[in-house]
């Protein structure tokens, strides 16, 4: 299958990605270690420990104390990660994530596994939908969501080579791998995958792969040409090539396995308010939790499919053309919506 | 008020306990002090934990090198209970490692004396940013981590916890995995003053017994007056040998205290734990502290 350029080149979780950087930046830096926190075989951090034994300590089910005891190794000139499902990484640690790793300003190194309602039968306690707008507002933080396995390979070297606090949000289930090792990757760059001029897309994480079908299918049945970008760094945000894209298209559609509040859509909408206003409809979870299911029928279900992107695209275009002030005037008073 | 500091300061050697206490007073003062000029702040902590803060940085257990504060040999001391920073900062003047002078701009906007630790202004001596409550105490765990197990080194580690601290859970994660890597290059101190802002610590949440508890997380534990210098210099001498034995135990030491102990009206008068003196106070304080 071919699609705009990119071909589906089977399916792999970013987790293995997550994986497999960790066990390349061991094997490049010495003092590169690893904090395990009982799940280090569904997180991958299992691939170091073996290859590494050494460098890898295991904390137990005790997150606060994972964080910050890798703030003390970060403190002595280690490069320290730890790797959790992101329900506990960003949320049960939150106040370590502020106060010991961000305000210290250290070397300190998470991964977020299990990420967003792709997670599928274990349910809404496990399935993180918040943690893009918890970790965006951490001053010193690089928050880092790869689109597949290649990226997230990348995503984790590049983050051990960094310096400062970053935190990296990775998946369970398999998804569709598009990228390859000769792709470029860079933190802080948003990617555009597909030129075009109708209408920007910009996605994050898995959500990438359904923007790519969107842009297709947008093509094929409408001849609209739709820009897609990879915008993988949230934070720093690729403040030049959104306000391009937003020059460009006149219209935003953003798309991502999270809250749509405070994620990738609110920094997005930060950027284009302040520098290019222009519409934007927002893609993700509205502000509900999750549930059990299989993770393609909770993708249906939550709306984060191409479909989404592709109605929504339809509407941002319409929004554009028809005077973003002038139409949200009429809308207002019979029909105010939220994101 | 005029507030003045001389510039003496203290070298780091076995010494006997009336050349501490010397010191001690010197500590306190400056506490006043620096808090008067600052107008908000912690007086009885700090003033409660001086006699073991003066031991441990001038009576020669601790490494360190004031004209190279990131001498790579150096043990460290990380303020778990970053509200009692009033004495850090001045014990770390008189080692030398900044002008005792600047003890007047604690607290104050662009000072290098945050109001709680902050490794972001560059304070020669200061470890690591805390004042979170249960979260040094980890911090400590790691750097003794790296130095037992990564860097293999006989570096130590202090640091200085308190009583309402210790309700926070993650200390006892922090405990549980010091005993777990046998840190016994770590040593953690317990300031038990049986005050926090809300009252006696046993009336507001009571977590004795607290050695009983270190002790099950296999810590050895020792009990001092943490106003009775040769019981303060004989668990630093514990924790030495302690720290040699590679196959030990980390070590607590639960120091009794008073706070707010040298000032009359301050001494054991958990009110003090969060307010600094007034004018009329501190000169009365500082007349006291002679």
């Amino acid at each position: 299958m071919n699609m705009l350029g990119y071909e589906l080149l089977g399916k792999k979780p970013t987790r293995h990605g997550f994986g497999k950087g960790l066990v390349e930046l061991g094997e490049r830096y010495d003092n590169v270690v690893v904090l395990g926190g009982d799940i280090t075989g569904s997180v991958m951090t299992s691939f170091f420990k073996e290859r590494f034994p050494e460098r890898f300590f295991s904390i137990g089910v005790a997150e606060q104390n994972a964080t910050t005891i890798a703030v003390g190794l970060a403190l002595s000139g280690k490069i320290p990660f730890f790797s959790s499902y992101s329900a506990f990484a960003a949320f049960r640690n939150a106040d370590q994530l502020r106060i010991s790793v961000c305000y210290n300003n250290v070397n300190v190194k998470i991964g977020g596994g299990h990420s967003g309602i792709t997670v599928g039968p274990d349910g809404a306690t496990h399935q993180s939908l918040e943690e893009l707008s918890f970790l965006r507002t951490l001053p010193n933080m690089t928050l880092i969501v790869p689109c597949d396995y290649q990226e997230a390979r990348k995503a984790t070297i590049a983050a051990g080579e960094m310096i400062g606090p970053a935190y990296i949000r990775f998946g369970r289930s398999a998804v569709p791998m598009f990228t390859t090792e000769d792709t470029s990757f860079e933190i802080g760059k948003a990617q555009m995958l597909v030129d075009g001029n109708e209408v920007a897309i910009i996605a994050t994480g898995l959500l990438v792969w359904e923007a790519l079908t969107a842009a297709d299918e947008l093509q094929k049945r409408k001849g609209i040409k739709a820009k897609v970008i990879n915008c993988s760094t949230i934070k720093p945000i690729d403040v030049k090539t959104i306000t391009d894209a937003a020059i460009e298209c006149g219209c935003i559609v953003t798309a991502e396995e999270h809250q749509v509040h405070g994620g990738l859509g609110g920094a997005i909408a930060e950027v284009v308010t302040k520098n290019y206003p222009v519409p934007i409809e927002f893609v993700g979870v509205k502000d509900s939790f999750g549930g059990s299911g299989e993770p393609e029928e909770l993708m249906e279900k939550f709306g984060l499919t191409w479909k989404e992107i592709y109605s929504s695209a339809l509407k941002a275009i319409e929004r554009r053309d028809k005077g973003f002030i002038g139409y949200r005037k009429i809308k207002q008073v019979e029909n105010f919506i939220d994101i | 008020m005029i507030v003045e500091f001389d510039d003496l300061t203290f070298d780091n050697r076995p010494r006997k306990a009336e050349e501490f206490a010397e010191i001690a007073l010197k500590i306190r003062r400056d506490i006043i002090k620096s808090l008067v000029l600052a107008k908000s702040g912690h007086s009885g902590g700090p003033l409660g934990i001086t006699d073991v803060m003066t031991v441990l940085y001038f009576g020669g257990f601790m490494h360190y090198d004031p004209k190279e504060p990131k001498w790579e040999r150096r043990d460290r001391f990380v303020l778990s209970a970053g509200h009692l920073c009033p004495v850090l900062y001045s014990v770390l003047a008189r080692a030398g490692f900044f002008p005792v002078e600047e003890l007047k701009t604690l607290r104050k906007y662009g000072s290098r004396l945050q109001g709680h630790p902050g490794i972001d202004m560059n304070l020669p001596g200061l470890e690591a940013s805390t004042g979170s409550l249960g979260q040094g105490i980890s911090i400590a765990v790691g750097m003794a981590l790296s130095d037992k197990y990564l860097d293999k080194n006989d570096r130590k580690v202090f640091t200085l916890t308190g009583d309402g601290e210790i309700q926070e859970g993650s200390v006892w994660e922090a405990a549980m995995s010091a005993g777990n890597f046998k840190l016994n290059n770590l040593c953690v101190i317990v300031d038990n003053n049986d005050c926090q802002i809300d009252g006696r610590v046993h009336e507001v949440m009571s977590i004795y017994p607290i050695d009983k508890k270190f002790e099950a997380f296999n810590f050895d534990v020792i009990n001092i007056d943490g106003h009775d210098f040769s019981e303060i210099i004989d668990a630093f001498n514990q924790f030495n040998m302690n720290s040699k034995n590679q196959t030990g135990k980390p070590t607590a030491i639960i120091a009794k205290t008073f706070m707010g102990k040298g000032v009359s009206f301050m001494e054991d008068k958990y009110e003090w734990h969060g307010i600094p003196p007034n004018e009329e106070q501190a000169i009365q304080a500082l007349k006291e502290l002679v």
